[in-house]
Formats: C-alpha cells, structure tokens, sequence
C-alpha cells in the first residue's frame, strides 16, 4: 500500500463549529428565536384542568374552619381539596430535603403568610381563581415570630407544635473547625476586628414561575408529570417514596425551563397537590403558580444572620476568622443541602487565605416565613461564606489602614500550597490566586482608581473601589459523604453512537439556560473528534436519560461533564480495538487524532470514528470480550469538589445628598479551569454580576411585624435592569482541576457568589469619609443615606 | 364578546369574555405561546408584544380593546424561514439564556432599530429598562442589538392570509 | 398570573359617548385609557368595576398645542407622546425631565396624561409637574365644562374632584415666556415609583425670581406643591442661600410616610434636597449653564 499525502483534519465542523471547545452558536436558541420553546405553562395536555391554591393573609394562626361548599358548587369546578382530603391519603404533610415535615395543605395551623390552605381545580384558570373566592376560612389570630434574632427568646410563640414535644423554635446547632485553637489565636492576635452582619432573604425569581402538569392514567397506574424542575430523578424518587406509587410507573419530564436559579429544585406542595389532584379527577391537572406566590412560597434564599470575626497581627497577616450565625430557616426546614451538611458548605468561610484557625457555629431556627434557604445560586451557602470573610478582610484593612488589595495579596494562599487543605476540612483543588487578583486590577486600573478616589474625595465627591475574592466549592459530590435524602450525589451518562456516525448522549443534569445542548456536545465532540452538530444531548425526561441528581450547585460540568468525558473516552478507546480488529493490527499500532484512529507511520491507514461505528454494528469479527455497537455507559462519582475561584473589583459613586449609588464599572476575573465554550462562560459571569448589584443594592424579602411579606411583587421585590448594571468587562485565568478528566470546574454561581461583597466594599468604601464601617444589605439610597447619618437600617425587618 | 384583529398580518376572529387578558388571548387562543407572563404587576415584560406597531405590555391590556386592531408577536418576527437581524443578533451574541425574556426584548429592539436605526448603547439600555432579565445581565443583550444594528437585512413584504379562529 | 374578575365592557366613540355611558352605568363603570393603573388593580382584585368604558377610539384627545397663550396636552395623549412632542420640550423641560423618569417605556406608550392624573397615585410624577407648573384641567360632564387648577383637582391620595360622570379631557399649562423648569426624582430603580421627586419652574428678571413654581411627589405634600416656599423665594436672588431656605420650606410641607422607600427623616432630607436641585437647575437652564 503506498502512502498517500495526509492533512491534519480541519478543527472546524462542515457547520463551522469548533470540534472541541471554543465559541460556538448555541443549538437550543433555534426555537427560542422564533418563540417555540416548550416551556411548562406552553403546553397542553389533552383534557386537562387548572388548579389554584387558596392561601393564607396571615403568617400565624389557627384554622378554625374551611367552607368550600360554594366553591364545589361553582359549574365549572371539578374538586376542592383541603388538608382534610389530604389528611385522609396520609398526604398533609411530606418529607422535606432536611429530616423535617412540611404541610403540603395547612391543618391544624397556617404558619407563614403565602402557606398553602386549600386547592380548586377547574376547567379553565380564569375559574380556578374565581373559586377561590368562595372558600371561606376562619382564622384564629396568634402572635408571628418574625424577628429571627427573637426566635429562641423564652417567650416566644412556638410555631412546630405540630411535631410532639417541641417547645421552642430551635432547628439545629452546628459547628466546624476547631474551636479551641481559634480561641488560643484570637486570645493572642495583635489586632480583632468584630462585625455584624446580615445576609438578606432574598429570592432567586427566574422570569418563569414554578409550575407542574399531573397526570394519573387511572387504566395503568402510570403517573407523568411535567415540572418545571431542575432534577427529576430526584423528584421520580422522592414522589415513589412519598405517595407510595411505583417508581417504575412514574415519568417526570422537566421541558424548557425559564431560569432556575435553584428556585426549580425541591419540590413544592403545589406540585403535589397537582398529583393529588389529578389522581381524583382523572384528569390531567395544571398548575402554574403566579409571581406572588413564587416570591412568598418557593424557596427563598440567605437570611443568614452573622457575627464575625478577624484576628490578624500588626503587619497584616491574617491568622483566623471565627463566625457565629444565627439561620433563619422559616416555618419549615426546607433546605435543600447534602444530608451531613444542615448549614450547607458555609464552612468554607475561611475563603481564599491560609489560616492558623477557624471556628464557625451555625444555630438554625424556624420563624414564621416560607420555608427554604439554599437556593438563588448559593452553591449551598458559599454565598454567605464569601460576603462574610470578604466584608472581615475590607474591614481588616480599614482597622489596619491599609489597601485591600495590599491586604489580599498578602494573605492568598499561594500556588504551591495546593491543593490545600483549609482548616475547616475541605481540599481545594488548584488555584493561582494572586494572579487572577493582579490581572483583575490591571483591567481596572487600580492604581488610577485609586489616584482618582483622592482627588474626588478632596472635593467632597464620594467614590469607592470595592475588591471581593472568592473560592467556590462546586461539583456535589462524592458519594460517601454527599446525598440528598440519601442518594448519593453521583451522576450517570450514556454515549451512544449510531451506525451512521452520529452521537446520542444523556444526562440526568437538566439545563435552564446554561446551554447544556451544547457544551455537552462540546464536550463529547473534544473526545471524539466529531462535530458537535452531529452529538445530539437528550436530558430532562426520567425515562431516557440516567440516574443522577440534577442541575444546582454549579454541578453539571464537573459532575456531568466529567462523566461524558468519561463516556466519551471509553467510546474511543473501544473504537481503537474495534479499528485494530479491521485493520488486523494490533491496538498499540494505531495513533489517535481527531476523530481518528490510525497506523503509526501510516497515517493513510485509519478509521474515523462514523467509519467504526459503522463497523461495529455490522459483521466485523470482533476480539473475545469486545461487545458490538459503540455505547458507553458510565457513573460518575466525583472524587472531590471542584474550586473555581475569581478576584473582582466594583467601582461606584455615591451622590451624597441623596444617598443613589451608581455602579460605574464591574471587572470579573474569573478562573474556572479550561472552557469548553468561553462565549456561554461569560455569559454566565454576566448574569451572576447582575444579582450581585442587584442584591447590594435593592433585593430583600422583608416583613412587619405583623408577618406580612413586604417582598411579594416585583414592586417590592426590585430586580436590577439594564440601567443599574454596567457594561461587565471580564478577563480569566486558566487552572484546570487536576481530579477531572479534562480539568473542567465549572462556573454557574461563581459571579453569584463573588460579587455582592464586591459591590458591597466598595459602597462602604466610597462612604469612607462618612467614617461608615458597616452597612447591611440591600444599600437602597435610604440606607446608604441613613449609613452617612450614622444609622444604617436594619434590612430584614419592614421600615418602620 | 366577539373580537376581530389582526395579528402577524393575519386576521383572526373569536368569542371571549370581555376580562381575557391579551397575552391569554394570543397563548391561549392563538396558540402563540412564544409571548410569555411572569409578574403580577405589570414589571417584567416578557408579556411585550407590538399593538399597533408599539411595544406594549400585553399583561395589560385585555383583548377586547385590541379589538379592530394590530398585533405582533414574535412569532412575526420570521419572514419566509429568514430570521429577522434582531433574531440573528441574539444568537450570535449570545443574547439569551433561558430564553423566556428573549420574544419581549426582541419585539423592543425591533421597534428600536426601526425607529434608530444606529442606537448607541445607552439607548439600548433605556429601550429594553421596562424588560427583566435574569441570566445575561444584559451585556450580551446590548451586544445582540448592535449587532442587528450593523447588519440590517433587505426589507420584505409579508403575505396577508385570512383565518377564522373558532375560540 | 393574577387574572380580573368578571367584568362588562363597553367602547366610547366620543366624549360624549363617554359621557352618556357614564351616567347610564352608574359609579360602578370606570373608564380605561393606557389602563396601566387600573388592570394591574382589577387583576389583583383591588378593584372589580362592572364595567370598563375604553375611551382609546378617542384619538382626538391625543394632541400637543398651542392655544391661547398655553400649552395644551390632550388628556389621551401617551406618556411616550409627551416625551416625544418637541413643542412640549420647547417650553417646559420639566415634562420631557419626568417623562424620562415615568415608568419604562412600554409603559409609556399605553399610560395616559389623563389616566395618570386622575388615578392621582400620592408618587405620581406628573401631578408634581402639574402643581409645580400651576397647571388647570379641563373637566367635561353632560352638564358642561368647567377648568379646575391642577392643585385643586387632587383631593387626596387616589382621591379626585372628578363627579362620577365627568371625565378629563385637557391638560392645560400658561406658557410664560423666559420660563425654565426642571425634574428629579430619587428611585430605588429603575421603574420604581418615586421614593421622593420635585419639580419647579423659575423666570428671571434681573437675576431676581420673578416667578416660581415647586411640584413634589411621594411626599405627602398637599396638593402636591409647596406655596410658602414659593413665597419666599419670590423676589429674591437664587443664592445657595436663598435656595437653602426654599429647600427647608418646601420640606415643611411634606408629609411623607415611611416605607421600604424609606423612613421620615430621609424622605424629608430629600424634600429639602431635591427642590434645590431642581430650582439650582433651572436656574442654571436660565443662565444658559445646562
């Protein structure tokens, strides 16, 4: 056989992709272009009825009676459900994701303004809410307990009687690192600073609310539901367990998604209601909740009240951190954590700093609010962790007298002490810290920021420059110390290749925007040499894609990512024995690139991955043990988390006579590893800066005294737009994980995470002159103003 | 109460009940469920469609006042399987995500280029101020608008087709 | 979402088709303009009118001119028509200063100058613009037209002189030649109702006030204006000093609520802070600085 010339193969796809990582236009925006996108509140299931929930005015009281005869009597209302139904299926309350119960229909009492009382389901949705007017329900007054930092006072109203022998407000007390040795640190620090702070109820409101479709097949016992749901393995599991129908017989499909944000992840009375619904009617039963009813029911976010505290010595060494916190966990205990972890990953609260000592305790206690907690891009409480020891090293530096980026610089751990292990346990991967903080202060211009601060504030114009650097802790996780109601958070993929070449992949991660569709296929695509366009993602069905846990906690790409990588490779390492058993040569003789496995030293002599596929689903003899067809399936369990990690810089001005913040310019380095598709990269840092200005500055879910939700619309509940946010400028660096196959971390919170402290240190900073050391979120112009007066206001109570 | 409109150059007719909501009307109705809902109190906009040629929030407006009159949604945007420049912009832009925002804030900037045809980028942000947007922090949105800003497409004529909708 | 109560629907093909509707309904019918007060209401269930009477056929409402010495604004003309109308801008800045701010710009091109000035919200921008430019609306019944000044027609929070069958119909604003004016607001974002704003118009003569104007929302003023401020500025010179003082006036005006806006204290601060900055601006527009 003679050689014939052989040319690299193109890097690009006949479509004009990139054939591995790189830009390239998303697969999914073809039918979100046109307006096609199925998301839940799209569909029509034939025969199917609307359901509304009747919910409590108020957040604390007896239920002295329900009426619903004038509802059942409504022409157009097929059923009326009450905690008395529910009560007779064994189904008034159900499990939550914590070790608690949660009234999916109030009984005995309501316990937060928004609970669930009562349910109709109708014909169409117009009727649904006409009958909920016709329910009446008498309520018997109790005092709410809404003030957290009250709730363990001995006096105060106790909100889970409905659980035997409880006799306070107490939920848990936690605590991580070590506790002595912190205290021996800070007996002996040259300099302790001290401060309170609150991280606010907030919420993470994706533009789509949560809704569900239920449908019961009477004839096989076959229940489908449709959810707006970001793990519906999880959901199918937890349904089985809970109302006691076959897993087998159920199929949750989770359609387009509208934005999670962690918002779609538990499953909320509503959805329930819907089966219950569906099961008495036999018919398929909608229900799509409204915006009130997502901003006062579904899980909120935060409302972590924190004291912390910094011990450093004269020169700036920073020798440990120790943080008392006092959680507010609502009327129910609804996070949605890793079973060991009731305060989340908090305690990475250590940050990005090498520590002599760390200690934090976390007490969580219930009030009369909606249940919930983790959730809005939190990575399971890392946002509250970073603001915590951000906001102590700014005031660190302002004890000090010294620059907070001097301050940072000085005490990131430095790249050759990863991976490291933090003094509350957790092994950060790989990292090069005070690289990415530089390059964030060479785009910003730091030192000019810096010069320009001095010469505004000599005229009285107040600027700030405010510096968050953070370490996330993504990827949840490895089996044996991560579940979730006590499945492990491993995750499955499947890779198949069809006779013709082209791909199948599924994964139980279930996208809301991130662009799954097509950085998967990246993914598969790097591995395989083929175009992305000819890998084809499937996810979000029970029924076609394999067991896992879902999308939350920026967990797809390390986790799921990993395990297609994985996948990916068992398929080209199958496709080498299949290429040596065609070319008669021996596996070892052959050489790989894109897409193709050929003889070394004979480059014409080869077989593209199509061409193997092919051959393996047809009549090739094939070695002993080799398997036809060309599929892989794979679990995979991560072996670590993952940490990105990112230095951000926020430049502000505040007005001083009335107090308006304006964000001037956002710089976000962000280091996430190598990225598979840097164009849906940024796009994710940008949306996550967003919430940072927006949480800084106007999102809070208060309440009065009363326990009324001040929080229950988007006129109270204020979402930042294209005019509070700048134009992002972004830049990375490039850390690959060394435990994941392709050194991937993954970046959905991180600019979540990062950047309200950012945001937030540089709104005190601007206020410098004013002598303000602290000032809780949201910094609305009332705040700040009230800050320059000396008396910052108290956020998560309503105004008095 | 019988309503008459035109909506993406077609005329449709139904019966509905003088309370129906637009945005109802042309999802639930019409079928075009590209138009989306997401607040209580008219904030989000990702109810925004054209009536009578302007952007308006069609959570409130009922569909007996659109009576006699025109509506657009982006369903319309499409010519003839062309994707209209705003359409092209957001995907090579990356000006969506989870595209739920995505119809309203390309009905605005339609309106906008054809009114402006070279809009900087603060005329951007003010046109799309009344429109939420949850996972772009809009960036990739102004981006996607000045892209279809640089690229105008040839202007078409679309065809008129008449259709009774049996409500 | 929310969806409205039954309700019955009616068209008017004129002002006095309007009208006539009206009285024949009774106080349970409401008209609806841009309806951008009264859906977001009736789909909360706030209010269940038992019938809506849709006034938008009536175009001829929807006009900028000038008549007889003043700047008329019909009453269906668009938030979007007023920040569009150049006639507008050349007189009184202080529309074009609070349009911008009014709202987003969907909103805008539904919502009316009627609609808004008769839902008289206690935040509302333009009845601060109507009081600080001394403004009069034209009220029409079956029984005639009368003109009522701007700071006599608000009655009270959501509160009108409007009788149950009468409708406004014109905007009406004496243009006084020299005239500058200017708006501000404070909000928590953009879209938000005011947390506090003001307005003013000032003519010089001779460096001196000759003549002024102040307009607050949000603020629990009055009628939405502050006239011993006004008083006192009157004949003196626009001195920091002077404006100060306005300022301070102004705020004793106030009586503001507190909310997650904010508390008192701080919405009075800005009652102070932001006449000054409007009267500074206009007096600036005046000399030619801005």
């Amino acid at each position: 056989m003679t050689s014939t010339q052989h040319t690299a193969p193109s890097t690009t796809s006949p479509a004009g992709n990139p054939i591995g990582f790189g830009r390239m236009l998303r697969k999914e925006d073809a039918r979100f272009l046109r307006g096609q996108g199925h998301y839940l509140d799209d569909l029509v299931v034939p025969g199917m009825l609307h359901a509304a929930i009747l919910r409590s005015p108020v957040a604390h009281a007896r239920i002295v009676s329900i009426d619903t005869s004038q509802a059942e009597a409504h022409p157009k209302v097929r059923a009326v459900i009450t905690g008395a139904t529910l009560e007779s299926l064994n189904l008034a309350w159900m499990p939550t994701l914590s070790a608690d119960v949660q009234a999916v229909l109030a009984t005995d009492k309501v316990r937060f303004q928004g609970q669930e009382v009562a349910m109709v389901v109708a014909e169409d949705k117009y009727s649904a809410r006409d009958a909920l007017e016709l329910i009446d329900v008498e309520y018997d007054d109790l005092p709410p307990v809404v003030d957290a930092r009250k709730a363990l006072d001995p006096d105060a109203p106790v909100i889970r009687d409905d659980v035997e022998g409880r006799t306070d407000n107490h939920i848990f007390d936690w605590e991580a690192g070590d506790k002595a040795r912190a205290d021996e640190v800070f007996a002996a620090a040259d300099v302790v600073v001290t401060q309170e702070m609150l991280y606010p109820r907030v919420h993470p409101a994706p533009m789509e609310t949560c809704g569900t479709i239920a449908s019961m097949d009477r004839v096989t016992g076959r229940l489908t539901v449709w959810s707006t749901n970001q793990a519906p393995h999880a959901h199918r599991t937890i349904y089985a367990l809970v109302a006691g129908i076959p897993e087998h017989n159920i199929q949750i499909i989770s359609p387009d998604i509208g934005g999670g944000f962690g918002n779609k992840v538990g499953i909320y009375p509503g959805y329930v209601l819907a089966v219950v619904g569906s099961i008495l009617t036999g018919k398929p039963v909608k229900w799509v909740e409204d915006r009130g009813e997502n901003l006062m029911s579904t899980s909120f976010a935060r409302d972590y009240h924190m004291k912390g505290e910094i011990a450093a010595t004269r020169d700036g060494r920073i020798l440990g951190v120790r943080v008392d916190v006092l959680a507010d966990h609502g009327a129910f205990n609804g996070t949605a954590q890793p079973t060991k972890f009731p305060a989340g990953f908090f305690h990475i609260f250590t940050g990005s700093y090498d520590l002599e000592a760390a200690y934090c305790k976390v007490t969580g206690v219930y009030t009369n609010k909606a249940p919930g907690g983790v959730a809005y891009a939190c990575s399971f409480r890392i946002t509250e962790a970073v603001y915590l020891v951000e906001r102590m090293v700014d005031l660190l530096a302002d004890e000090l007298g010294v620059d907070p980026a001097e301050l940072r610089l000085k005490n990131l751990l430095r790249p050759e002490q990863f991976p490291y292990v933090s003094k509350t346990g957790w092994e950060y991967d790989s990292g090069d810290y005070p690289r990415a903080l530089k390059k964030a202060m060479e785009i910003a211009g730091y030192d000019e920021l810096r010069r320009e601060q001095r010469e505004k504030r000599e005229r009285g114009e107040l600027m700030g420059i405010g510096i968050s650097f953070f370490t996330e802790g993504v990827g949840a996780g490895p089996r044996k110390h991560m579940d979730i109601l006590g499945l492990g958070m491993a995750d499955g993929c499947e890779l198949r290749l069809h006779p013709t070449g082209k791909a199948q992949l599924r994964l139980s991660v279930q996208t809301q925007g991130q662009g799954h569709e097509t950085t998967f296929a990246q993914i598969v695509s790097h591995e395989l040499g083929i175009p992305p366009e000819d890998i084809d993602v499937i996810h979000g069905d029970t029924s076609n894609t394999p067991f896992g846990l879902g999308t939350y906690g920026s967990r797809s790409t390390p986790v799921s990512g990993a395990a297609a990588a994985v996948a990916a490779q068992l398929v080209r390492d199958k496709a080498r024995v299949i290429t040596a058993a065609a070319l008669e040569c021996s596996p070892d003789d052959l050489e790989w690139e894109q897409g193709r496995w050929y003889v070394k030293g004979d480059p014409s002599q080869g077989k593209t991955i199509a061409e193997v596929s092919m051959l393996a689903h047809g009549t090739l003899e094939l070695p002993e043990g080799v398997e036809g067809h060309l599929d892989a399936s794979v679990v995979y369990d991560p072996p670590n988390l993952t940490y990105p990690f990112g230095a951000y810089i926020c430049v502000v001005d505040v007005d001083p006579g009335t107090g308006q913040v304006t964000v001037r310019r956002f710089i976000a380095v962000d280091d996430c590893g190598p990225r598979v598709n840097p164009m849906i990269v940024e796009g994710q840092v940008h949306g996550g800066l967003a919430d940072g200005v927006g949480m800084a500055l106007m999102q809070v879910i208060a309440f009065d005294e009363d326990g009324n939700c001040v929080g229950g619309s988007f006129m109270d509940y204020l979402l930042p737009t294209s005019m509070e946010c700048p134009s992002w400028e972004t830049g990375e660096t490039v850390t690959p994980s060394p435990h994941h196959p392709l050194g991937l971390k993954g970046i959905g919170e991180s600019a979540t995470v990062g950047s309200p402290p950012a945001v937030v240190n540089a709104v005190i900073d601007a206020l410098e002159p004013y002598g303000v050391r602290h000032a809780d979120m949201p910094l609305t112009p009332a705040n700040v103003w009230m800050a320059m007066q000396g008396r910052p206001m108290r956020t998560d109570l309503a105004v008095q | 109460m019988q309503v008459t409109m035109t909506v993406n150059g077609n005329e449709v007719s139904a019966d509905v009940e003088p309370r129906l909501l637009l945005v109802h009307f042309v999802r639930d109705h019409l079928g075009l469920t590209g138009t989306h809902w997401g607040c209580d109190t008219s904030q989000c906009g990702t109810c925004v469609l054209w009536l009578d040629g302007r952007p308006v929030k069609s959570c409130t407006v009922l569909a007996v006042m659109a009576d006699g009159h025109e509506v657009r949604t982006v369903e319309g945007l499409e010519v003839d399987g062309r994707l209209d420049p705003v359409q092209q912009g957001f995907m090579e832009e990356h000006g969506l995500q989870c595209g739920f925002c995505t119809p309203g804030m390309m009905m605005t900037a339609r309106w906008l280029l054809d009114h402006q045809p070279d809009p900087d980028e603060a005329t951007i942000r003010e046109a799309i101020s009344g429109q939420l947007c949850r996972c772009t922090g809009y960036e990739n949105i102004v981006r996607a608008v000045r892209w279809a800003a640089r690229h105008p497409a040839e202007p078409t004529t679309a065809q008129d087709t008449s259709q009774e909708v049996q409500a | 979402m929310q969806t409205p109560a039954p309700v019955d629907y009616a068209r008017a093909t004129s002002v006095e088709h309007a009208l006539e509707l009206l009285e024949r309904l009774g106080p349970e019918s409401r008209l609806i303009a841009g309806g951008h007060s009264l859906l977001p209401m009736m789909r909360i269930r706030l209010a269940q009118p038992e019938c809506v009477i849709d006034i938008n056929d009536l175009t001829d409402l929807d006009y900028v001119r000038v008549e007889g010495g003043e700047l008329c604004i019909g009453a269906m003309t668009r938030h979007a028509g007023v920040l569009d109308s150049p006639v507008v801008g050349e007189h009184y800045t202080i529309f074009h200063d609070a349009e911008r701010l009014i709202a987003d710009p969907p909103v805008r091109n539904r919502g009316t100058v009627g609609g808004s000035f008769c839902q008289a919200d206690p935040a509302e921008d333009l009845a601060a613009v109507g009081s600080a430019v001394k403004a009069s609306v034209v009220l029409r019944s079956s029984q005639g037209t009368r003109t009522v000044p701007a700071r006599e027609f608000h009655a009270g929070p959501y509160e009108t002189v409007l009788g149950d069958a009468e409708m406004l119909t014109e905007l009406r604003v004496p243009i006084r030649p020299g005239a500058t004016s200017a708006y501000t607001k404070v909000k928590r974002k953009s879209g938000d109702w005011a947390t506090a704003a003001a307005g003013a118009y000032v003519v010089l003569r001779d460096g001196v006030v000759a003549d002024v104007g102040i307009g607050l929302t949000a603020l629990g003023a009055p009628h939405f204006c502050a006239e011993e401020a006004e008083a006192y500025l009157v004949g003196k010179e626009p001195t920091e000093e002077h404006l100060a003082e306005t300022g301070r006036l102004a705020a004793q005006a106030c009586n503001p609520r507190a909310d997650q806006r904010g508390p008192v204290e701080y919405k009075l601060h800005l009652a102070g802070e932001l006449t000054q900055r409007v009267l500074r601006q206009s007096v600036a527009r005046a000399e030619g600085r801005a």
